[in-house]
């Protein structure tokens, strides 16, 4: 038999001014399993507290309903207190009559029916409440870092250097991803590979850290703290460990003529190749689509000539099994080509290129070593047209977002070009200039006064070639519209930054949200920008939308802090309000029918299939199963449940149907 | 004779409309006391047998409201609710029960004017079309026995 104590707050005034808190104990009292039922000036307050754990202890409750304020304010306060009177703290709940009534209705007995009413629901309900611990889950202490850009380096470091074992992996040869191929970095212009160079190396020789390069998930499975992760170790054709980085094989490489994804198709590389001279690791990848072996079985100059012996036409991929705790996902961007753009041309003149290309041409690594020269015929551009929102903020493209980085990098380029090239023209044609943070405006202003760019606001309509010029066609509109027309050499296209092409099989992988754009979604906008909704999986950088290198290393250290606070704990411990399959006595074993409709609606792939067998081994029949490490209570699987085979504890059908019949 | 007062039993989420309705409650909006609220996790967890039952114990007029969609606690929750919804209210609408007495909404977190809205309007309408006595007549038709749990 139940022994309910219904302790009615006054709240002061503001339940009591509209209540008649008094005659609502009263009303209580006359409840079936009603055993105590008072009503105090501030039930919260240390004697309120004191007068539910007496009860609790004088009067042996089995439940208790505070009929206060919005459990959502003080639910932990009274269950603590019911925990220190040795009352498990999930038999205490709360009956919501100063939000939800006191509040919200005039004074009249209409008021303090309803607070009875609502009262009668919680203590119905908490009859059928049964005691649960929080559960325990261990964690294992090793991270997976996905995507070894600036965002997945800085995560790794700051996870390692805390003390954590980290596996970084990354899709490509060598860590370092977009911002290795940048030349020189806003507001400061210092270099970005002598600013990123240092950590790659870093990351090479942690101690706490694995890295993967040339590797890519196959697939996660398991929850927070227990994930299962399978890498795909691709073949590099070269045996890491024998070869020494000296560079032979890529020299005497016969297949020259491959257009390289580092320089953005710019520059050329050999069929076995390092993506660039300070790649981490310094190790070749034999790209198979076009090496002369693997095309004629004819060749193997490489292996023929590598004075380590290191070069394994017959390796094959590796899949290797992972065991992690958290995984910060960094997986970063992509910028759309020139062939996006029918009006430019798409993509057909040489001399229109892209922001990337651009960076290629600027770096004192690229195809030209840092000259400005233009791609058709290497000649040093006289005048250069840049067009931020190539792309972004454009609804006819499907882009609605601003792509963030393009209004520095732009006014960074023409001042690059400015300074290389001190008679060339740069003309700059923007829709508005963004530039937020710090030293940013700044920056634009020197672009402007200092080196001289011209900057035109309005849209270009059109790219075309007369007489070897690229014919640039807009308006000005500052100038009521003037139609406005350039003869450039060459054009810069900032194109906009889109989510790079695997996120959404990725996200399937992980299974965390993506917006419609792809880019990766967080759990709270505000207040919880690094983690996402699925537990233990944290985003950094650009994956989750467009960043500068700032804000991706900031967000990268904000996902590795959580990974870490994460790690402080040997166990988690998590609300036990999960959902669970009955299990009955054989030759039932469960009234689940194993239909599956559950696992079909589950949003965190809780629900497994689980063969009940006989002592032999022998199968019997297929049922569902809740793991409870990844259930997170939200019931959905209960309301589609055929049979009511699952059951939510905190929200079962006894308590809900229960809480309606209390309303009879 | 006083005016008929209806009787509303509202199921809604506990992570939105439950807490929109606490805002109405800080921003000490008024609205009808017509509504009991039925916590529940999720806009996905609420059970139509518990619409009939709510109507089996007496009430006039039911609530079911949760997050927006795309903005679910769990993701997929209130999708699930809306589509079953939309085969339910067929169901209920061929069984002769009255679909107008059934509010599907989505009030956020943030819209406590619009919980007040909700209720409001729900109990204007349920006061219009009066106390709801024919589910007590389906009940002794074996309506009930045919959905019991």
């Amino acid at each position: 038999m139940s022994r309910i104590g219904v302790f009615v707050c006054h709240c002061g005034e503001n339940i009591g001014a509209t209540v008649d808190c008094a005659q609502v104990a009263q009303m209580s009292s006359s409840i079936p399993g009603v055993v105590h039922s008072v009503d105090y000036k501030y039930m919260c307050s240390d004697p309120g507290q004191t007068l539910i754990k007496e009860a609790v202890k004088e009067k042996k409750l089995t439940g208790v309903v505070v009929a206060a304020c919005s459990p959502r304010m003080h639910e932990p306060t009274f269950r603590r207190a019911c925990a220190e009177a040795g009352l498990n703290s999930f038999l205490c709940e709360m009956a919501n009559i100063r939000e939800h009534c006191s509040w919200v209705h005039e004074k009249g007995d209409q008021t303090t029916q309803k607070a009875a009413d609502l009262v009668r629901v919680l203590v119905e309900k908490v009859k059928r409440n049964r005691p649960l611990r929080p559960i325990q889950v261990p964690v294992t202490k090793t991270a997976l870092v996905l995507g070894g850009g600036i965002a997945g380096i800085q995560a790794s470091l700051d996870i390692a250097n805390a003390g954590q074992k980290v596996i970084l992996v990354e899709k490509d040869p060598s860590i370092g991803g977009h911002m290795a191929q940048l030349s020189e970095t806003f507001p400061t212009l210092d270099c970005s590979q002598c600013i990123l160079t240092p950590r790659m190396v870093e990351v090479a020789q942690h101690p706490n850290i694995t890295l993967l390069s040339y590797s890519e998930l196959e697939s996660l499975d398991g929850f927070i703290g227990n994930f299962k992760a399978r890498i795909r170790k691709k073949a590099r054709k070269v045996d890491e460990k024998l070869c020494t980085g000296c560079a032979v094989c890529t020299q005497k490489c016969p297949q020259k003529k491959i257009p390289s994804k580092f320089n953005a198709g710019l520059g050329m590389r050999t069929a076995i190749f390092v993506p660039f001279p300070q790649a981490v690791p310094n190790k070749p990848v034999i790209d198979i689509e076009n090496c002369r072996y693997f095309k004629t079985g004819k060749c193997a100059v490489c292996q023929k000539l590598c004075p380590a012996k290191a070069v394994r036409f017959e390796q094959e991929d590796e899949i290797l099994e992972i065991d992690v705790g958290a995984v910060v996902c960094a997986t970063g961007f992509d910028v759309v080509n020139t062939d996006f753009f029918p009006e430019y041309g798409y993509g057909k003149y040489p001399d229109v290129i892209n922001g990337l290309q651009y960076e290629r041409l600027a770096s004192a690594s690229g195809p030209t070593l840092g000259e400005i020269r233009r791609p058709s015929d290497g000649k040093i551009p006289e005048t250069v047209v840049f067009l931020a929102c190539a792309g972004s903020r454009d609804r006819a493209k499907g882009i609605d977002y601003c792509s963030k980085i393009c209004c520095m990098y732009t006014a960074k380029h023409a001042m690059l070009y400015r300074h290389k090239v001190h008679s060339g023209k740069a003309y700059v044609f923007y829709m508005d200039i963004r530039a937020g943070g710090k030293m940013y405006d700044e920056f634009v202003r020197r672009a402007i006064e200092e080196d001289g760019a011209i900057y035109v606001r309005g849209r270009v309509s059109r790219i075309y070639e007369r007489d070897g010029k690229l014919i640039v066609k807009g308006a000005d509109t500052l100038l009521g519209g003037e139609p406005i027309e350039i003869k450039a050499d060459m054009v810069v296209l900032a194109t906009a930054a889109v989510a790079s092409p695997a996120a959404e099989e990725l996200a399937q992988k992980l299974h965390i949200s993506y917006d419609s754009y792809k880019f990766f979604s967080e759990a709270h906008p505000k207040l919880r920008p690094v983690e996402t909704n699925t537990a233990g999986i944290f985003l950094a950088g650009a994956c989750q939308a467009p960043k500068d290198i700032p804000e991706s290393v900031a967000q990268a250290s904000g996902a590795a802090s959580k990974v870490c606070g994460l790690f402080s704990q040997d166990q988690l411990s998590r609300e036990p309000l999960i959902a669970a399959v009955n299990r009955t006595a054989p030759p039932q074993y469960s009234s689940c029918t194993g239909c599956f409709l559950c696992e079909s609606v589950c949003p965190y792939r809780a629900i497994e299939r689980e063969t009940i067998t006989t002592r032999g081994g022998k199968p019997i029949r297929t049922i569902a199963r809740v793991n409870p490490g990844l259930c997170q209570g939200c019931g959905t699987c209960v309301a589609v449940c055929r049979v009511k085979a699952i059951d939510l504890d905190g929200f079962s059908n006894s308590q809900l149907y229960a809480e309606v019949r209390a309303l009879a | 004779m006083s005016e008929f007062e209806p009787k509303i039993i509202a199921f809604v989420c506990n992570w939105c409309t439950y807490a929109g309705a606490d805002l109405t409650g800080t921003s000490r909006m008024k609205y009808a006391h017509n509504v009991r609220v039925i916590r529940t996790p999720c806009t996905g967890r609420i059970d139509y047998m518990l619409i009939l039952k709510a109507f089996s114990a007496g009430a006039d007029g039911v609530i079911v409201s949760g997050c927006h969609p795309g903005d679910c606690h769990y993701t997929s929750g209130n999708y699930h609710a809306r589509r079953r919804w939309m085969v339910f209210r067929s169901l209920l609408d061929f069984l002769g029960i009255d679909v107008e007495r059934v509010r599907f909404a989505w009030v956020s977190a943030a819209e406590g004017a619009k919980w007040a809205e909700v209720v409001n309007t729900t109990v204007a309408d349920i006061r219009r079309l009066g106390p709801y006595t024919e589910y007590q007549n389906l009940i002794g038709r074996g309506v009930e026995r045919s959905f019991q749990v």
